[in-house]
């Protein structure tokens, strides 16, 4: 079966004894100036070793962590044994994009958060097999297209070409039905192309992950703007579909709300990364896409997009790269691993830190400067986080000429504009049954973000599979 | 991808091209746009429809050189592919019978100020045109506009065609002699649409205005094309790209469509230096 030297079986108090194998990173400060993926990955004998530390629980809890349900302890075994082949069909039973999961996934508060040997030690570092297996399937060749059942004839228009959408597409088109992604914007993806940065996500994974649905005989369609080019009741009722997927993500950048946010200098995450990801502007002038010289940039916002901001930051030339948060680190809605990615690149970190005023010169209508002021944590709020509370007399200015604002986003208005019987919630996310994830419009499912409001990409994808199974289910007995 | 099928030379450096998008002319309505993409690793730049044929799926773009992007555009020719051309994108502009329509277009601003010319036209309004040029050979669809069956005035900066002044001028008279105007629609450089503001402000008339700030993707995901307008910030891609003039901000408008200007210069100097090297020795 393997031609690979497998280590002699252990005890389970080897096990227990055996260190989670570490993973070879870039150097940080070299990192920091190159778009380069940061980890490298495992090589082959650190991952057999890392996956034969499993016990085998009898009742795996890793499984109940995990938003797709992935059989862990099985992909783990196949593993073990040197059974790469097999560890890759048994991921993507339910899992078609692992070398995207096992780079995007938190883990630490999913599968890995609930390993039995966690409780004592370290957990298996579930996470970075996947992505193993993922990278070795892809860099052996060896990829093989997931059979499909035979046409039923029936076809589904799924609206967007993110997680949520590319996990539906595959699971229709394994299922038999003709399927069509349409993608506003000119390369697919959603936010694994214009948002996580090439160093994060490399964008060659990406593609070959679509290219892979796409064998499976999917179409994509970039540049066509559900709710613009078409409307999805033209979708059903002209071209021909029997259901519509929307999973459009959420697509309109929250601002502060505070003077001085249209200053030159200033922009959302989404902007700043999207010129950068997808556009190409970190290789202007190869690419026409221009991101202004960053000489001290402040990204304000506590998540995995403002961490994203605040290393690209860096990336493409500043000086000095700082995050600002209301907060303390505790609070930081981010994962601890891009935290410390962003620390040991030499992202500063403002914490307790408000952004009251971004102040512009008057000649230039450049930005200058960021009017801060100090808080302190007080009494636990709604979330159940220490709530921040101004210092008086504590404003300053913090002299900067970029401010990436990286507070969160709205749901995108296209769709619900032009769908006038699509049920929205008062902040504009669209509204489903949570059982079988329908909208309030016959034949219409939603999921992702865009349902959501800003979530991650596996409970993204795990909607998509989901929408799947119950998109299937009205196609065969037409009900409603 | 989409195929220029036709191109005609308008005026100096401006260009009508014929594209096959056959979606966008059957859905696009007066004041939408497009995104144009012209080349794999080049910019999206936002284009107005200036007109369409449902029927022939092709919708027409004027463009005017002005930096690379359009530049490389315009070494295009018949037959040739662009890369992306997305849309119809924005709000239709809101075209109702009000009465008597003043339409002041200047310069390029003329080619998305033509289809809701037509429109108000059709909507049975008794509808006006000042339209302004640096000069006579930079003036263009005049011809267009005329067949349209409206009233015309024409205006150049040196009068070598029409009067001699500005559209304000023409605009400043035409209130003062009435009839009552009811709604003014202006669509020309920034700092011409501001004067137009200022024009009809005192007299309140409802001004309408249709902005090009700098966009990315066109949808609303990244608020780059963000304009004040009141005191709410708009994105001119989904909420515009018309609004009422009276309550814009157009020097912070003209601020950030300058906030590349430094890359814009650089691109361009780098493509001429390397377009010019090669006609040397030719």
């Amino acid at each position: 079966m393997s031609d690979k030297k497998l280590p002699p079986k252990m005890t389970p108090k080897e096990k227990m004894a055996t260190p989670r194998q570490p993973m070879r990173e870039q150097e940080p400060l070299v990192r920091a100036r190159n778009f380069q993926e940061v980890p490298f990955g495992y090589d082959e004998e650190q991952a057999i070793v890392e996956a034969s530390r499993c016990l085998a629980c009898g009742k795996p809890k890793c499984m109940e962590g995990c938003p797709v349900g992935n059989d862990i302890p099985r992909f783990l075994s196949h593993i073990a044994e040197g059974d790469f082949a097999a560890a890759a069909r048994t991921m993507k039973e339910t899992n078609l994009l692992p070398a995207i999961c096992g780079r995007v996934c938190p883990q630490e508060s999913q599968c890995e958060n609930m390993c039995i040997i966690g409780k004592k030690g370290e957990p298996i570092a579930i996470g970075r097999l996947e992505r193993f297996i993922g990278d070795w399937e892809r860099e052996s060749g060896a990829t093989e297209v997931p059979e499909c059942a035979a046409p039923t004839g029936r076809a589904v228009a799924i609206i967007g070409s993110g997680p949520a959408g590319l996990a539906c597409a595959a699971e229709l088109a394994r299922a038999g039905h003709r399927v069509v992604v349409y993608e506003a914007l000119q390369k697919p993806g959603g936010v694994l192309r214009y948002g996580i940065p090439e160093f994060r996500l490399p964008k060659a994974i990406v593609d070959a992950e679509i290219e892979l649905v796409e064998k499976m005989g999917v179409e994509i369609r970039c540049n066509e703007i559900i709710g613009m080019t078409d409307t999805i009741d033209e979708l059903l009722d002209e071209e021909g579909f029997d259901a519509v997927f929307v999973a459009t993500g959420a697509g309109l950048p929250w601002f502060l709300g505070i003077p001085g946010e249209n200053a030159l200098g200033v922009y959302s995450a989404n902007e700043f990364l999207t010129r950068i990801n997808l556009m190409g502007a970190y290789r202007f002038p190869e690419y026409d896409t221009p991101i202004q010289k960053l000489k001290v940039a402040a990204t304000i916002g506590g998540g995995n997009v403002a961490m994203d901001a605040a290393r690209t930051a860096l990336r493409v030339g500043a000086e000095r790269s700082l995050i600002i948060y209301r907060r303390s680190r505790e609070e930081l809605p981010a994962r601890e691993e891009e935290i410390h990615h962003a620390e040991q690149e030499g992202v500063e970190f403002h914490f307790l830190t408000n952004p009251l005023e971004l102040l512009a010169d008057e000649k230039t209508g450049w930005l200058r400067a960021l009017k801060c002021q100090r808080m302190e944590l007080g009494e636990p709020d709604a979330s159940g986080r220490r709530r921040p509370i101004p210092v008086e007399g504590s404003e300053y200015e913090i002299p900067l000429n970029t401010a990436i604002i990286a507070i969160g986003n709205a749901p995108n208005p296209l769709i619900p504009r032009t769908t006038p019987d699509l049920e929205v919630t008062k902040r504009g996310q669209v509204t489903i049954d949570q059982e079988t994830m329908r909208t309030s419009k016959r034949g219409v499912f939603a999921g992702g973000d865009i349902v959501r409001g800003a979530a991650t990409v596996i409970l993204a994808m795990g909607d998509g599979r989901r929408a799947a199974a119950h998109i299937n289910e009205f196609l065969a007995n037409g009900e409603w | 991808m989409p195929r220029i099928l036709k191109i005609e030379v308008l005026a100096p450096k401006v260009r009508r091209y014929v594209v096959e998008a056959p979606k966008i002319a059957r859905k696009r309505k007066a004041g939408q746009f497009v995104l144009v993409c012209a080349t794999p690793t080049g910019e999206r730049i936002p284009l107005t429809i200036s007109n369409a044929d449902p029927e022939a799926g092709t919708i027409n773009l004027i463009v005017q050189e002005v930096g690379k992007t359009t530049i490389e555009m315009a070494a295009l020719k018949e037959g040739d592919e662009l890369t992306d051309v997305v849309g119809p994108l924005g709000q239709p502009t809101h075209i109702a019978k009000v009465g008597r329509v003043v339409c002041v277009g200047g310069g390029i601003g003329i080619a998305p100020l033509f289809p809701i010319i037509d429109a108000m036209k059709q909507a049975g309004n008794d509808v006006t045109v000042v339209l302004g040029a640096r000069n006579e050979e930079l003036l263009i669809l005049e011809d267009e506009v005329r067949a349209l069956g409206v009233e015309l005035v024409i205006c150049t900066d040196d009068g070598s065609k029409g009067r001699k002044g500005f559209v304000t001028d023409v605009l400043k008279e035409m209130i003062a002699q009435g009839p009552p105007i009811n709604e003014v629609v202006t669509i020309g450089p920034a700092i011409m649409m501001k004067f137009v503001c200022e024009v009809t402000r005192p007299h309140a008339i409802s001004t309408l205005v249709s902005l090009n700030p700098i966009m990315v993707d066109g949808t609303g995901m990244c608020g780059g094309c963000r304009v004040q307008v009141g005191n709410e910030a708009k994105f001119a891609c989904v909420d515009g790209p018309e609004f009422d003039g009276h309550l814009v901000d157009f020097d912070l408008l003209m601020r950030r469509q300058q906030m590349y200007k430094q890359q814009e210069r650089e691109a361009l100097e780098r493509y001429e230096a390397d377009h010019t090297c090669h006609l040397e020795g030719v």
